[in-house]
């Protein structure tokens, strides 16, 4: 069973109650959220996945602060979201990384608003430059690295600060196959070893299988949760799991539900 | 994972490779028709080549058009009068005080309305009520000519060179203005959002962030501008002025002098192909890490 899971005790880290998020498209109202509610403990690590346009980043912005809900309520720790904010920290697929700065000055520049010693700052950037596998990389700009690389400053930027939650916006769909799995193992790895808790959008099922504790499908049109699944294997996990036969039945649930969605869209869209 | 190590994954199929391993690689032969692969680079030397050899070419035809007196030189000078005059204007003196003049007028007109365009471009590329506000005016006065603005310029300015600089200020000014907010608009959302997550302010973000990320498209910009106010000399030279390398081409109209017009014209694109390079080099040694060599 999860051995070492997450200290899933006590009040949620993350509230979201009855949340929803309408669009003006074209003077017509769009509903991409219709209503969404759902409790994330402190610490767990947890995947949204659905078709595309099901609203699964539009989520997670809301809960970044980047993105206001138009009904309905977020609370972080038990206060309401309002904007962004240090105790979150954000990866995205476009890497979006500061490319005039080296990948250290990148990872300090996160840590410039933090109240702490200047010689502190710099053993928290050297930490995790090392955590991320990015020795020897320090003053390379980002520019010269390739994609993994340069998600891996991404990652560390985003933890560096100390934020409790981590927000991340399909942070591996630009990589390669082979890329992307080293990239799981790593982010698996730093998560134990500083837990924070974690929402991560993505449209790979087998990624969000090997990486949550749960997996949220949200159907589409309007969005809306569809199932949320337990995913009980246990940690650490490493990528023999993805032979596993639990982790293929987990997988199969999954693609069944996100199928369904998908035709369901694709009959919207006949003419 | 493991086990990858055996071949390259990817396209690279594996009877290709077995091949290789019988018979050393070699340099397969070159052909004409590799010049014409449609976005395929080609060797540098031919590339360098090229753009020495078409206006080689042209002022061999010209020359020899001179030469064999196909058009009368009140037409068309020969290269060698174009070069007599040249010398002249050197050596009396009339080359380098036009053009010191020019350049004068050149720089502070560009600079005036780079100082304006920088911080406009910026604002309206950032904040949608600052681009509602003022993108229709641009884009009006964008396509007004400047050179019936001239008259109303010498109304305002008077005849000095604060007309010549209004000329290419408004020459320049409205072009560059949205090209700027456009260079702003273009750098990744994320970043912004980052900055915000971080806990940066507007200003903050603003300065720190968006500022340095659009500022290789903006220094590409100046580049491109200047060019442009260097088009607009002539306009700006048009009327009252004594020395310049405008006036000196809009004299020679009523002399006819062709050699001195075209001499001038060259040395105005001379000038401004200098301008180029020197705003290229600059941008490659300030913006190093934009460089992918990888």
């Amino acid at each position: 069973m999860n051995t070492q899971k997450n200290e899933a005790t006590g009040a949620p880290k993350v509230e979201l109650d009855g949340v929803a998020k309408v669009f003006q498209v074209n003077r017509a109202p769009f509903v991409a959220i219709e209503r969404i509610d759902l409790r994330i403990l402190q610490n767990e690590f947890v995947s949204i996945v659905g078709t595309s346009g099901c609203g699964k980043s539009t989520l997670l912005n809301m809960v970044g602060g980047l993105d206001e809900p138009s009904a309905g309520e977020i609370r972080i720790d038990g206060a309401s979201v309002r904007g962004p904010g240090r105790n979150r920290g954000f990866v995205f697929q476009s890497y979006s990384l500061f490319e005039w700065m080296t990948v250290e000055g990148n990872i300090r520049f996160a840590l410039e608003k933090s109240a702490i010693a200047k010689s502190e700052k710099a053993e928290l950037v050297r930490h995790y430059i090392h955590a991320v596998g990015l020795a020897g990389f320090e003053t390379a700009y980002p520019k010269q690295l390739s994609g993994g690389m340069r998600q891996r400053v991404a990652i560390a930027r985003a933890l560096v600060y100390k934020p409790s939650i981590l927000l991340m916006d399909e942070p591996f769909g630009a990589l390669d196959a082979q890329t992307r799995g080293m990239m799981q193992e790593l982010l698996l790895k730093v998560w134990e070893e500083h837990k924070v808790t974690v929402l991560f959008v993505t449209h790979d099922v087998d990624e969000a299988v090997f990486l949550s504790d749960r997996v949220i499908v949200l159907a589409s049109r309007p969005g809306r949760v569809k199932r949320d699944i337990a995913i009980d294997l246990e940690r650490p996990r490493s990528f023999e799991l993805l032979t596993d036969p639990r982790f293929t039945d987990y997988k199969r649930e999954i693609l069944a539900e996100i199928r369904e969605e998908t035709l369901k869209v694709m009959a919207l869209e006949q003419p | 994972m493991a086990g990858a190590s055996l071949g390259r994954p990817g396209d690279t199929n594996m009877k290709s490779e077995t091949d290789q391993m019988h018979s050393p690689p070699k340099t397969p032969r070159w052909h004409v028709r590799d010049l014409f692969r449609l976005r395929a680079d080609i060797p540098k030397p031919i590339f360098t080549a090229a753009g020495i050899v078409v206006p080689a070419i042209l002022l061999l035809v010209w020359w020899l058009v001179a030469y064999l007196v196909l058009v009368k030189p009140l037409f068309l000078p020969s290269p060698g009068a174009i070069l007599s005059e040249g010398w002249r204007q050197i050596t009396e003196g009339i080359l380098i005080a036009d053009a010191s003049v020019s350049i004068y007028r050149i720089v502070i007109g560009w600079l005036t309305a780079t100082v304006v365009a920088v911080p406009v471009g910026i604002l309206m590329g950032n904040f949608k009520i600052i681009e509602g506000a003022l993108e229709p005016l641009i884009s009006t006065v964008r396509y007004m000519p400047v050179v019936a603005l001239i008259p109303l310029s010498i109304l305002w300015t008077g005849i000095g060179d604060g007309q010549k600089i209004l000329i290419l200020f408004l020459g320049t000014f409205f072009q560059q203005v949205l090209m700027i907010m456009d260079n702003v608009k273009n750098i990744d959302m994320n970043l912004i959002r980052a900055g915000q997550t971080l806990g940066f302010s507007n200003r903050e973000i603003l300065m720190r962030i968006i500022l340095p990320a659009a500022s290789p498209a903006i220094w590409d910009t100046f580049r491109i501008t200047i060019g442009w106010t260097w088009t607009y000399l002539v306009v700006a030279e048009l009327v009252a002025a004594n020395q310049g390398l405008g006036r000196r081409i809009m004299d020679a109209q009523r002399y006819l002098a062709t050699d001195t017009i075209l001499f001038g014209t060259l040395f105005i694109g001379v000038l401004g192909l200098v301008t180029d390079q020197i705003f290229k080099r600059v941008g490659r040694l300030m913006f190093r890490w934009n460089e992918t060599n990888r």
